[in-house]
């Protein structure tokens, strides 16, 4: 075991700024992080053990005790449950014969809740040592179950065929589909990668490039949308020896799932689109933080890079520009929604908890390791090489006037064709919705943005999405009048939010927690009006947050108690104005059990 | 050129040097923003919020936040109070805290603050969380009933080669602060001390000590906190 141990560090330089690689490294070797290994790294990479620590506990897919031969990680968002996730859950459990949290007495299986895993397309869905099953029923676990027991390799265990495109790649092997329902500029089959490196960069200086850029008026893909121009520039004229380009990758956002289709089907032009980013800001790392639950696709990944290499899009003099140099590597995360923020993000690569910084300075002045540095999502960097190759005046051309482009769309929850949608942006919900296949006269809300953003009534449908009415990131869950409202989509929202917090903030902490009680004594039909009063004047005070997580953990009640008034109202008693919360048998339950008394609650 | 700024505070004309942080910058001018997280010449996190205010209508921690020329800060007003007073209840409520059995009681800025705002009922229900009482160390003792997670001893105490001696763990609802076994073993009476000066509540108290000053002449039982920067 101390070989394994000593391997790893020594892979990663004894770089303590790695400590997430080897983490993640010993993690999928040992199932675990035992102690005497966390006491290895802390001593060979020069830190305190407590450090080891606490970058460990952070991350949701770091265990400290065992995680069974076969950990299962069931995804437990909201759309995962309007598929039918209870009922596969419960297969697990009667199976195996445990609970979710635990791991079964022979160690043989895992079971455990994990967050959004980008598959809402093809819900319910899990991960099975890093391996995505997807479309899962109770039939379908009990074939998992019967393959684990018969001590298949979880490779072994898909019965379906692969999924389309390169999801069937030799080195994905996957059954993911990609579900790509309408295609642009970015997902569209015309693209010889490394065009933009060969034909256009050696006749432009970076300040040509930033500007035609800017000219296309892109802005950021992630859902904050500032200008991808003026982040480059600002990066540019920076002081700083090194700069490095980050890519975005680690969509954590319930309901979104687009990153994993490019990641798949368009990973050149996201690397080329790195390049073009590190030479318009003199960059020469680029770095893509990809989401622990995409670990499927490195090995693809890693070869598509070295492919680059040798082809001289990657390296030294890259398209025969001479001091041109520019390299990528890959960083895998561990599951933790709040490192999407990019300061966390960056905190998250130099190996550390993944708390979002103070700002200012922004990363592009102080970044990865003090460096200036760019982040950008996946969607954007693939935008711009579309963008050099036609030039930014054809780019600015889709889209709206303040919102220029294609936009891809994650749509899924009631619809026949959930998936991948590329559209320009200034589509209405509505056309959405007719392109997805939902049935409309039965759709009671649209969540538009994810968890982060807003949920719509129909009286909405006709807004239109664009940086300047609905902004998005691209998720878009579609819930017809079949489900509760509050009880399926706002409550696991909220416990989403409370359970990705990264607790630094006493606001984002605390409240969606707090928030999370009242919603359910609302639901419990224990709420007075007050309740309902509390609820907007509590979700006011998360807007001084530091990082947008915090900021928006309040959005799902506080947009539904907009939006659905009425169905808050529904559930409150009416006859009370005043309610002391007091539990009087709750209350002395303890002390009576504890001397044997019956309680006279009369 | 000059390296002094100006800016506004609630419409007061201000100066400071250029890159000093609202925070401070306010002192200076004998204004007072509450902080609890923030501590003088230690880099600032931000993760109180309580000296929150809005900068150009934009809401900031005034503790990280360095002053630009003609800024314009809103400090004193109803609302800003009013959130910095929910901060203060819901650091009472996430965890336990009994001030009148406590030792920091009189020296708590936690509390100091509470009166300051004038806090009475919080108004979010109590949690009434099951937390421990670490007390492996030789010299200090660290209660996590009144930790508020500010992070003070993380960022001020490391040992003379700069290795963090308290960290996070976990995060979350369940994040608490965890003392390194052999580095915390090793504290030198100083460190130990500091860590318990620094400390803004009774969460890391000193070993085989306590009461020394009698509660009635502790420092909050005779000045309202922030009273020594607005007498300015």
């Amino acid at each position: 075991m101390a070989t394994n141990v000593q391997d790893i560090i020594t892979k990663y330089n004894k770089d303590k700024t790695r400590l997430m690689d080897v983490l993640i490294d010993v993690q999928s070797e040992h199932g675990y992080i035992p102690k005497d290994i966390t006491k290895e790294i802390a001593r060979e990479l020069d830190i305190s053990h407590v450090d080891v620590e606490q970058t460990m506990s952070f991350y949701h897919f770091f265990s400290e005790t065992p995680t069974g031969k076969y950990a299962i990680f069931l995804n437990d968002s909201a759309v995962a449950n309007m598929m039918g996730r209870q009922k596969v859950k419960e297969t697990f459990e009667r199976e195996t014969g445990i609970k979710f949290g635990n791991v079964t007495p022979d160690g043989a299986i895992g079971l455990f809740d994990t967050s959004c895993i980008g598959m809402n397309d093809q819900e319910p869905a899990a991960l099975i040592n890093g391996r995505v099953f997807t479309n899962l029923t109770p039939f379908r676990v009990k074939e998992i179950l019967r393959d684990i027991k018969d001590g298949k390799a979880v490779e072994e265990m898909y019965s379906a065929a692969f999924g389309d495109g390169e999801n069937r790649n030799e080195l994905i092997k996957s059954v993911v589909q990609n579900n790509i329902r309408k295609k642009g500029p970015i997902l569209s089959e015309d693209y010889t990668p490394g065009i933009v490196i060969w034909k256009k960069l050696p006749e432009m200086t970076p300040e040509q490039v930033i500007d035609e850029v800017k000219k296309s008026n892109i802005r950021g893909r992630g859902g904050a949308g500032f200008p991808t121009g003026l982040k480059w520039e600002f990066c540019r004229k920076a002081a700083g020896e090194k700069k490095y380009i980050f890519c975005n990758a680690d969509e954590g956002e319930p309901g979104t799932f687009k990153d994993r289709v490019i990641l798949t089907e368009r990973p050149k032009l996201l690397f080329e689109g790195m390049v073009i980013a590190g030479y318009a800001v003199g960059a020469t790392e680029g770095i893509v933080y990809v989401r622990h639950e995409y670990t499927y696709l490195k090995n693809y990944l890693e070869n598509l890079l070295q492919g680059a290499r040798d082809r001289n899009l990657l390296g030294k003099n890259i398209g025969g520009i001479e001091g041109f140099d520019f390299d990528i590597r890959l960083q895998f995360g561990a599951g933790a929604y709040v490192c999407g923020e990019e300061s966390a993000l960056i905190e998250s690569s130099e190996g550390k908890r993944g708390e979002p910084r103070d700002r200012p300075p922004f990363p592009v002045e102080k970044g990865y390791l003090g460096m200036p540095t760019v982040v950008n999502n996946v969607e954007t960097l693939c935008s711009v090489v579309k963008v050099l190759l036609n030039g930014g005046e054809w780019y600015a051309k889709f889209g709206t006037k303040d919102s220029s482009g294609t936009k891809l769309m994650s749509i899924s929850g009631d619809c026949k064709y959930p998936g991948v949608y590329e559209v320009e942006w200034g589509f209405s919900v509505k056309d959405i919705l007719e392109m997805a296949g939902a049935d409309e006269d039965r759709v009671q809300a649209v969540q538009v943005g994810g968890p982060s953003g807003s949920l719509i009534g129909p009286d909405e449908f006709s807004r239109t999405l664009c940086f300047a009415d609905l902004a998005t990131g691209g998720s878009l869950i579609i819930i017809d009048n079949s489900r509760d409202l509050l009880t399926d989509i706002v409550l696991n929202f909220t416990e989403f939010f409370v359970e990705e917090s990264c607790g630094s903030c006493s606001t984002c902490r605390n409240i969606p927690n707090m928030m999370k009680l009242k919603l359910e004594k609302i639901l419990d039909a224990r709420g007075i009006a007050q309740d309902i009063t509390d609820l907007e004047e509590w979700g006011k005070v998360l807007k001084v947050s530091r990082c947008g997580l915090g900021q928006t953990a309040g959005n799902p009640i506080l947009t539904s108690i907009k939006n659905f008034r009425h169905l808050y109202e529904e559930k409150i008693q009416k006859d009370k104005d005043y309610d002391t919360e007091f539990d009087m048998a709750a209350a002395v339950k303890a002390s009576c059990e504890a001397a044997g008394r019956i309680p006279n609650l009369n | 050129m000059s390296t002094l700024v100006k800016f506004k505070i609630d419409g007061v004309e201000c100066m400071a040097e250029r890159g000093t942080y609202i925070v401070e910058a306010a002192r200076e001018n004998g204004i007072y923003i509450p902080t609890l997280c923030n501590i003088r010449g230690v880099k600032p996190r931000g993760s109180c919020r309580i000296c929150t205010v809005l900068v150009n209508s934009r809401p900031m921690s005034a503790c990280t936040t360095p002053v630009t020329d003609g800024m314009e800060i809103i400090n004193d007003t109803p609302e800003i109070n009013d959130t910095r007073k929910s901060i203060i209840e819901v650091l009472f409520v996430e965890g336990n805290h009994f001030c009148p059995s406590c030792e920091k009681s009189g020296n708590c800025e936690l509390q100091a603050l509470a009166y300051r705002f004038q806090m009475m009922v919080p108004r979010f229900p109590y949690i009434f969380p099951n937390k421990t009482v670490d007390a492996s160390n030789p010299k200090i003792i660290k209660d996590h009933n009144r930790c508020i997670l500010c992070k003070r001893c993380i960022r001020a105490i490391k040992t003379d080669d700069g290795k963090n001696v308290f960290a996070f763990k976990k995060r979350g609802m369940k994040l608490e602060i965890i003392i390194d076994p052999e580095l915390g073993d090793n504290f030198t009476d100083e460190l130990a001390q500091k860590a318990v000066e620094i400390c803004p509540v009774g969460a890391i108290l000193p070993r085989e000590k306590g009461y020394q000053i009698p509660i009635g002449k502790r420092k909050y039982d005779q000045v309202v906190i922030g009273s020594d920067i607005e007498k300015k």
